[in-house]
C-alpha cells in the first residue's frame, strides 16, 4: 500500500492503494467516481475510457502508480453539467439504450474530437470501433460524433 | 427535501384491470422523494397494485415505472403510455424507478419482450383514469357540464369560457372525487405523445457518469467478493487460501458448495487475492469438448428417441411421392451473454430480513430464491432496481443473486458480489448449441408438400418452435426435437432458440424456394396464401401481418429491381411482432460485404419512434454480429475463450447501414426487445448466396469458407 496524489477533474485526491491498482478502481472504489465502467479489465472493450492529458487511455490497464502529476479527466469532468458538445450530441442523437458504455464512448469521442475537429467518417469509425457497444447503438455513436463536430469542441 | 404531508386520499380498484391509483401529496417540489418515500411504506391496504402516480400541487407528475431498465427502454415507454391518457406535459414528469412489489406490480420482468403487452392496457386506464377526475374536479369547480372540458398539456380547458386549470391545482380536489367504475381510454388516433420521438428519460444521468448501475452502488462498510467456481464437470478437491487470506485488504475466504468467495476491501485487493487462490479441482461429470459435440449432434440427428413436438398428415408418403427433396443441416456454438456490465449484486443479510440491490431481469426471482435459501418469508426481503447495463436474458436468472447473499451470511456483512468478465464468459447459462436437419419434399410444380425439422442441442430443452411458420402452410409436417444433457449449464439469451432457429429456418425456405425456381419472396407469399385459403393444423402467426412486413420490406428495398447488390430476404415472428429483413451484399475484391439491411417491423403502435427504431436497429447489429463473430468452444469442460480478446463482438466498423419502417397500425403493441434480432442471419446469409453461390450454414459465419481470410 502507498499513498498517490492524483488530479481528477481539476480537484486532488488522495489514495492509499496498491501501486499496481488500475486507475478505474481507484477512481470507483476509492473516489467514488463511478461514471467511468469496467467491462472487460483487458483494454478491449473502452467502457473505462479516461483521458490522461487530454488524450483518452483505458483506465483498467493503467496502474495508478503509473500516473505521476499526470491530469486525469473523467466523464464526470467532461464538463460541469453535461454540456460538453459530445454530450449534447449524445443527447441529441438519443444515443443510449442501457448506458453503460457510453461513458467511455463518449470520452473517446471528446479525445478525437479534441485532436481532430472535423473527422471524416472513416476517421471516426477508426477511432471509435475500439469501443464495444454490446446494445448496438454504432449507427447513432457515429451520428452523434458527427453532430458534436459541429458543435466545437475545445 | 421530505415530504411534509403524505397522505393516500384515494385508492381504489378500477374495473378491468384492478388498476390502482394513488394520489402523494407534497409540499415542496420533492416529488420524486416523497413518492418514493410512499411507494416504500404499508401505508395502502392489501390490493392489488397495478400501476403508481402521483402529481404535485405545483403540477409535477411523477410516474414509477416497475419494470427492470435493461436497454429496452421500458422506463421510457412506460410513462409515455401513461401520460398520453393523463394528457401530461411530457417536460413535467419525473420518471422513477420502483422498487419490487407484487402487491402494487404485476409481471416486474425483463423478458419475452412481454412488458409492453402486458402492461398496455393498465398504464392507459391509470393515467385516463387519473385525467378523468381532474376534469370532474374542473367541471365542478366551474359549474360546467363535463362533456364541456377537455385536457391538453397538463390543464383542463374549459374553451366555451376560455378558462383552464393546471393539473397541479386540481389534485387536491380530484384526489377527493370517487375514482371512476370505468374510464374510456382514447381512441390511437387521438394519440399526442405515443408515436412520437421520444429521448431515453436517463440520458442526462448517462451522459454525466451519475451513479445507476449496480456495480455502481456503494454502501458504508460494505465488502466486495468475487467467487471461484469451478469449470463445468468438475468439483472442488481442496483448496489452499492462505496466500489469498495473507494479502492486504482481504478480510475473508469462504467456502461453501463448490465456490470459494474471496472477500476484502477493494475490487483490485480482492480479483488479485482471488487469483493467487491455489485450488485443486476435480472431476465431477462429463468433461465435454466441442469436438464431443460435434459428433453427439450427427448421432442424435438420427436418434430414435426424439420428442415429437408437431405432426401433421403423413411426411413419409409425401416424401415418397415427392419429385424432389432438398436437405440441409444448421448449426450454432454456444455464445455468452456478454452484457457489458457483468454480473454483480449487493446483498445484506441481516438478522431481520434481506436487503438486495442490483441489475436483474426477474427480481421476484430474486427474492423468492433468496427467502427460499434462507427458510424466510419473502416479505422479508426487499430489491431495489438498479439499470442494468444489459442482460440479453443473462439477469433472468438469480444464480449470481443467491451468491451475494450465500456469502454476505457466510461473513456477516454487507456483500457486493462482482464476477469478472472472465467469471462472465465463462460462468455458464450460454445460449445453447443446436443443430437442425431440414428436409422439404416439392411435388413436380415446386409446390411444398413435405417438410421435416428435427432440432438437436446441448441443455437446449424444445430447440424447435413447432407452431412458427411454415407450420400451417404445408400439409404433411413433422417438427421433433431430442436434447443432450450436459453439466455447460444453458439459459434464456435474447429470442431464446429463434436467435438461431430463424437464421436456419429463413436459410433453409431460401434453398427450397431456389429447388422449386421460385422467387424467395413469391414463395413464401404463396405459401402464406396456401395457410389462408387451405390451413393445416393451428396457425398461431396472423398470416396477414406476416404478408404485411414482407410486402413493406420488398416495396422498400426495391426487392429484385436493383442491379449491383445481392439481395437476401428474411422474415420471421417471434415474440408476438413481425419483422422482415433484406440484406444487401456487394463483392470486394472477391469477398461478400454486407452493405445495408432493410427492416419491416409490425409491432402494433409504436410508442416511441426513437426508441423502437433504435431496438429493431441494436437487434439487426446483435444477430449479425452473433452470426458473424459470436463462437464460445469447450476443451473438457473449460471454454477457451474468456475475454474480448479472444470472444469477437461485433463493433463500429463492422455495421451494415440500417434502414428501418414500421407497419402503420392501431393494433395494441407487442415489443420489440427481440424480434427483430432472429430474421437478421438469414437476411444476411441469403445475401451472400445470392452473391457468391455459396450456402452459410454453420455460425460463426467468419468461419465458413465464404469469409475466410476476411478480416
Amino acid at each position: 500500500m502507498s499513498q498517490f496524489k492524483l488530479k481528477i477533474n481539476g480537484r486532488d485526491y488522495q489514495a492509499d492503494v496498491d501501486p499496481d491498482t488500475p486507475l478505474l478502481w481507484v477512481l470507483r472504489d476509492n473516489f467514488g467516481l463511478v461514471g467511468t465502467k469496467y467491462g472487460c479489465g483487458i483494454a478491449q472493450c473502452g467502457a473505462c475510457t479516461v483521458h490522461l492529458n487530454g488524450e483518452a487511455v483505458r483506465s483498467c490497464v493503467l496502474p495508478v502508480s503509473a500516473i505521476g502529476t499526470g491530469k486525469v479527466t473523467t466523464i464526470e469532468g467532461l464538463s460541469k453539467d453535461g454540456t460538453h458538445p459530445v454530450q449534447q450530441a449524445w443527447n441529441e442523437v438519443d444515443v443510449p439504450q442501457c448506458g453503460y458504455c457510453q461513458a467511455g464512448q463518449i470520452m473517446t469521442a471528446a479525445a478525437l474530437l479534441k485532436r481532430t475537429p472535423k473527422p471524416t467518417t472513416e476517421q471516426i469509425d477508426a477511432t471509435m470501433t475500439g469501443n464495444i457497444c454490446r446494445c448496438g447503438t454504432y449507427h447513432r455513436i457515429r451520428e452523434a460524433v458527427k453532430v458534436a463536430s459541429t458543435k466545437g469542441v475545445k | 427535501m421530505t415530504a411534509t404531508r403524505r397522505d393516500f386520499l384515494k385508492i381504489a380498484a378500477a374495473a378491468g384491470g384492478g388498476l390502482l391509483l394513488g394520489f402523494n401529496w407534497t409540499e415542496s417540489e420533492a416529488a420524486t422523494t416523497a413518492v418514493v418515500d410512499a411507494a416504500g411504506a404499508a401505508a395502502v391496504p392489501g390490493v392489488d397494485f397495478n400501476s403508481y402516480l402521483s402529481i404535485s400541487p405545483q403540477g409535477l407528475i411523477t410516474i414509477l415505472s416497475p419494470n427492470p431498465e435493461v436497454g429496452q427502454g421500458i422506463k421510457t415507454a412506460f410513462p409515455i403510455i401513461v401520460a398520453e391518457e393523463l394528457d401530461a406535459d411530457w417536460t413535467k414528469v419525473i420518471v422513477e424507478q420502483a422498487p419490487l412489489d407484487t402487491k402494487k406490480f404485476e409481471r416486474q420482468v425483463a423478458g419475452g419482450s412481454g412488458s409492453i403487452p402486458h402492461s398496455w392496457q393498465r398504464l392507459r386506464k391509470a393515467g385516463a383514469t387519473a385525467r378523468q377526475m381532474l376534469t370532474e374536479a374542473a367541471a365542478k369547480r366551474w359549474n360546467v357540464p363535463i362533456a364541456e372540458c377537455t385536457t391538453d398539456k397538463g390543464y383542463v380547458l374549459h374553451t366555451a369560457s376560455n378558462r383552464k386549470l393546471s393539473y397541479g391545482e386540481l389534485a387536491t380536489e380530484a384526489s377527493k372525487l370517487t375514482v371512476p367504475a370505468d374510464v374510456t381510454l382514447k381512441d390511437p388516433k387521438e394519440f399526442k405523445l405515443i408515436g412520437t420521438t421520444i429521448k431515453n428519460v436517463d440520458n442526462p444521468k448517462i451522459i454525466t457518469g451519475k451513479p445507476q448501475f449496480g456495480l455502481d452502488f456503494y454502501r458504508e462498510g460494505m465488502l466486495f467478493a468475487m467467487i471461484q467456481r469451478p469449470a463445468f464437470g468438475y468439483k472442488l478437491k481442496s483448496v489452499d487460501a492462505a496466500a489469498a487470506k495473507a494479502m492486504p485488504g482481504i478480510v475473508n475466504v469462504v467456502t461453501y458448495d463448490n465456490n470459494v468467495a474471496v472477500v476484502g476491501k477493494s475490487t483490485w485487493q480482492v480479483k488479485k487475492a482471488k487469483d493467487a487462490l491455489k485450488i485443486e479441482w476435480e472431476k465431477a461429470d462429463n468433461l465435454e469438448s466441442t469436438t464431443d459435440h460435434n459428433r453427439l449432434f450427427k448421432e442424435l440427428l438420427d436418434s430414435k428417441e426424439a420428442t415429437v413436438r408437431r405432426k401433421d398428415g403423413d411426411v413419409d408418403a409425401a416424401f415418397k411421392s415427392a419429385a424432389k427433396v432438398v436437405s440441409a443441416e444448421f448449426q450454432c456454438p454456444f455464445l455468452p451473454h456478454s452484457p457489458l456490465e457483468p454480473m454483480n449484486f449487493f446483498a445484506h443479510v441481516r438478522p431481520d430480513g434481506v436487503e438486495l440491490v442490483g441489475p436483474t431481469q426477474t427480481p421476484e426471482l430474486a427474492r423468492n430464491e433468496t427467502a427460499k435459501l434462507l427458510g424466510i418469508s419473502p416479505d422479508k426481503v426487499t430489491v431495489q432496481l438498479t439499470r442494468m447495463g444489459g442482460g440479453f436474458g443473462r439477469r433472468l436468472k438469480a444464480d449470481y443473486v443467491i451468491e451475494a447473499v450465500q456469502v454476505s451470511k457466510l461473513v456477516n456483512a454487507p456483500v457486493k458480489l462482482i464476477w469478472t468478465r472472465e467469471d462472465d464468459m465463462t460462468g455458464g447459462s450460454y445460449r445453447p448449441a443446436v443443430r437442425y436437419r431440414f428436409d422439404a419434399a416439392l411435388d413436380a410444380q415446386g409446390n411444398l408438400i413435405g417438410y421435416k425439422l428435427r432440432g438437436v442441442g446441448i441443455n437446449s430443452g424444445n430447440s424447435t418452435r413447432e407452431d412458427n411458420f411454415p407450420a400451417g402452410a404445408v400439409e404433411n409436417l413433422l417438427i421433433d426435437s431430442v436434447e443432450h444433457k450436459s453439466p455447460i449449464t444453458t439459459g434464456a439469451w435474447r429470442a431464446p432458440i429463434t436467435n438461431f432457429l430463424a437464421f436456419a429456418e429463413q436459410s433453409f425456405l431460401d434453398e427450397v424456394a431456389q429447388a422449386a425456381g421460385k422467387d424467395p419472396v413469391q414463395f413464401r407469399l404463396d405459401l402464406l396464401n396456401k395457410a389462408k385459403q387451405k390451413p393445416t393444423g393451428a396457425i398461431k402467426y396472423d398470416i396477414d401481418r406476416m404478408r404485411g412486413v414482407i410486402e413493406l420490406a420488398a416495396q422498400k428495398a426495391e426487392w429484385g429491381k436493383k442491379k449491383g447488390v445481392s439481395q437476401g430476404f428474411s422474415v420471421y415472428f417471434s415474440h408476438r411482432s413481425y419483422v422482415a429483413q433484406i440484406g444487401e451484399v456487394v463483392m470486394k475484391q472477391g469477398k461478400p460485404v454486407l452493405q445495408k439491411v432493410y427492416a419491416a417491423a409490425d409491432c402494433g403502435v409504436v410508442i416511441n419512434q426513437s426508441g423502437a427504431r433504435q431496438q429493431v436497429t441494436g437487434c439487426i447489429v446483435d444477430g449479425i454480429g452473433h452470426a458473424m463473430y459470436g463462437n464460445l468452444t469447450f476443451k473438457e469442460g473449460v471454454p477457451d475463450q474468456k475475454n474480448y480478446d479472444t470472444y469477437r463482438l461485433i463493433r463500429l466498423s463492422e455495421i451494415p447501414q440500417v434502414e428501418v419502417h414500421f407497419v402503420e397500425n392501431t393494433i395494441d403493441p407487442t415489443g420489440l426487445g427481440e424480434p427483430a434480432l432472429p430474421p437478421a442471419g438469414a437476411a444476411v446469409a441469403n445475401a451472400i448466396f445470392k452473391a457468391t453461390g455459396k450456402r452459410l450454414r454453420n455460425q460463426p459465419f467468419v468461419e465458413e469458407d465464404v469469409f475466410k481470410g476476411v478480416s
